[in-house]
Parts: structure tokens; sequence; C-alpha cells
């Protein structure tokens, strides 16, 4: 690449920093990256001052065409930490790449303006720059999806400690109130859950609550046969109560075999359960009016 | 050879099986169970086994056996003691030990026998005390 060895970019670059900047910080705040206070304009301003201080000297030390080179670490560096601060600030790719597909145009009005006469020239460096700052922006949205992968994952994690409580509603009476979808590895963690908690506590009955699970199909229906099993065989009873009309239906039109006693609401589960190990709820004596 | 012993518990048999069963063992146990069961004329038969960590379709079939050979004499069988552990490897081999009652520990075990034999009514003319 005999263009980008000899290439006047860097030296335009250096020359015209601060013109540069401004225009940039222009076109940024034309397009709205500028997302409603959630980052200021003049952190805005810094970040887009480093970049450009960093990718000046990353253009001088380095031929444009591989950004996986040492030379250009600290530009690498500087763009992963504002991908990754975007993502979690919860702005859209398009958002964050913006940053840098915004330094082209006045990237290329002031070649233009610099190279005027030599339009072979100008082709030339147009190339080099839009080949090295397209190649920052994928770089750019790459960081951008692997933190929203991480956070994804992480939301994930603390969704399935949230969701599998064991709640202790009575001498020898469990709840389990189910939150979201049952996949394998929730029913998984809400057995473990219950079957130590039957243990713990010796209790007989275990009211497991559906209102939050928003569908019931075969294979949630399976995951609940596996929970009831699994306590049965622990010597604890379950009842399944929250069975929402849509989901009766649902069981009845898919042909499910829930083979448990199952209520309605939580209330009707809860007097069965306490019928079942003999106990009594009573309204104290008279109450003043 | 070893033996599993067994012990006359009011009007129960109690087996705890605390260490690795095998075919000879489970056959072993098999004839000892039920003849204790004509001898003592016994209503129940509570098995422990709080003691296994591992549960295989083998103590499964065995388990299911006592408890059948047991109803033919009369009997109710109640395993106890199942830990968590092996219940849910039971669940995920498809073993749910239909038609065995269960109960949490030892103490809960002689209730639910007790009830059930009670439950049972008095047509049991013969029964033990």
């Amino acid at each position: 690449m005999v263009a980008s060895t000899t290439s006047r970019i860097p030296d335009l670059l250096e020359k015209h920093q601060s013109k540069l900047l401004a225009s940039w910080l222009e076109r940024q705040l034309a397009s709205s990256s500028l997302r409603s206070g959630q980052i200021g304009e003049d952190e805005l301003k810094e970040q887009s001052q480093k970049f450009l201080r960093e990718f000046i000297a990353g253009l001088k030390s380095a031929p444009a065409d591989d950004i996986t080179e040492q030379s250009w670490r600290q530009v690498r560096e500087l763009l992963s930490e504002f991908s990754h601060s975007r993502a979690l600030q919860g702005f859209t790719p398009s958002e964050t790449a913006t940053f840098i597909f915004s330094l082209k145009e006045p990237l290329f009005t002031l070649l233009r303006e610099e190279i005027k006469a030599d339009a072979q020239a100008l082709g030339e460096e147009i190339w080099t720059a839009t080949r090295l700052i397209d190649k920052f922006g994928l770089f750019t949205a790459e960081i951008y999806q692997q933190s929203r992968d991480e956070i994804i994952k992480r939301q994930a994690r603390e969704l399935l400690e949230l969701s599998t409580p064991v709640v202790e509603l009575w001498h020898k009476i469990l709840a389990i109130p189910l939150i979201g979808t049952l996949d394998s590895e929730r029913t998984q963690t809400v057995m473990e859950n219950l079957l130590n908690y039957i243990v713990k506590s010796g209790a007989e009955i275990a009211i497991i609550d559906i209102t939050g699970v928003p569908t019931v199909d075969t294979l949630v229906a399976q995951h609940l046969i596996k929970t009831v099993s699994a306590a049965r065989l622990m010597g604890a009873d379950c009842i399944i109560s929250g069975i929402r009309p849509q989901i009766a239906q649902t069981i009845v039109h898919l042909g499910l075999q829930l083979d448990v006693v199952s209520k309605a609401t939580m209330a009707d589960a809860f007097a069965l359960a306490l019928k079942r190990t003999g106990q009594v709820v009573t309204r104290a004596a008279a109450r003043p009016a | 050879m070893e033996q599993i012993p067994i012990l006359k518990v009011g009007r129960c048999l109690l087996v705890s099986i605390q260490i690795d069963m095998h075919d000879k063992l489970a056959l072993a146990l098999q004839d000892d169970l039920t003849q204790k069961l004509v001898e003592t004329r016994a209503r129940g038969v509570l098995i422990d086994i709080s003691a296994l960590d591992l549960v295989d379709s083998f103590i499964g079939r065995m388990l299911s056996n006592i408890a059948a050979m047991a109803r033919v004499l009369d009997a109710q069988t109640v395993v106890v003691g199942m830990r968590p552990q092996v219940a849910i490897t039971l669940v995920e081999l498809g073993l749910t030990l239909t038609g065995i009652q269960t109960a949490l520990d030892v103490d809960r075990g002689l209730a639910l026998i007790n009830r059930l034999i009670d439950a049972e009514g008095e047509d049991g003319a013969g029964g033990a005390h």
C-alpha cells in the first residue's frame, strides 16, 4: 500500500485537529447521539478529543491496513471502553457506531479542501481513510454486541436466582410461586430448592403456584410433573395453584395429564393444605366493632 | 455374608438399608422380609434409605418388588428418608416409584403406616397388635 505509507492524512489531521474536532462534535450532536442528557456534551467532547489524539498517533506509527496491530492498541482500548459504557447506558448500536462514522464527513471535507489539486491523490486518501474508519466502526459494533451479551447473561443469571423462592406458608406447608417460563435449568433449581427446603422444614405439602407462568405447554407440564414426582418421593404432596382460565383450556386442548391436585387460586390450595395436615385457622373471638 | 437387619417396631417391620445393594443381598432381603412378615403378622414395612446416596433402577425395582410382596401379605410399604439428590436423579431417570408410599423420615413414615392401617379398617380380621 504505497498510498498509506506516504499518506498525508496524519499531518493534515494534526494541523487541523481543533477544526476537525469542532465539526465532528457538531455532526455528533446533530445526529442526536447525545441522548436526552444520558451523556454530557463535555464528556462527549473529551471522548472525541482523546480518540482523535490517539487516532493521529496511531496513524503516524502504523499502516492503516490492520487495526489489530500493536500500534493501534491505544485506540482499540479507548473504543472498547467507550462502546462498553455506551452499551451499559442503553444506547442503540447505530447511536454507538455513529460516533466513529460521523468522523467521515468532516474528515473528507478536510481532505477535499487540502488536496483539491490532485484528484488521484484525493481518491487514494479518501479510500485509505474510509477503510480505516469502517474497520473501527465495525470494531465498535462488535464490542457493543459483546457488552450486550454480557448484560443479557448476567440478567439471566440474576433472574434465575431471583425467581425461585421457597416460602414457608404455615407449619408443614410450603409455597413456591413460579414467575416466568419454566425451562429445564430453572426446573432443576426449583426442584433442588424445594427438596432441600422439605428436608429442612419437614413440610408435608408444597403448593406450586403458577400464576406467573405465562404459558403451559407440554414441556412446562413435563417439568411440573417432574417436580411433583420428586417431592412425592421425599414424602411431600404437591398442589398446583394459580391456573388461569386460558391455561386450563390449553392443558385440556393439549391433552396433558398433570396427575396432581390443582386449584384455581392459592387461597383454595392453602385451605386444602390446612385440611390435609389437620390444621385449622379460626377467627379470634369477636372483635369490637 | 452381610445381612440387612429387620426390626419389629409396633405393627411394622423396619428395614434400614445402609450398604450397597446387589442381586444376592436383594434376594436375601426379600426372603427374610417375607418370612418375617408371615412370622410376626406385621401390617407395615418401613424401608429407610437415608444412608443411600445412589438409587438406581435396580434398587428402584427391588423396592417395587418388596412393596408388591408386602401387599400380597396384607402389609403397607413406606419408603422413608430419600435424599433430595436421589429424588432428583430418580425423576430424571423417569423412575417415580409408582405404587410406593413415601415419607420424609421414620417418624412420619410410622405415622403414615399407622394411618394407612387404620384406614384399611377392621376388615383385616387377623391383624396383629
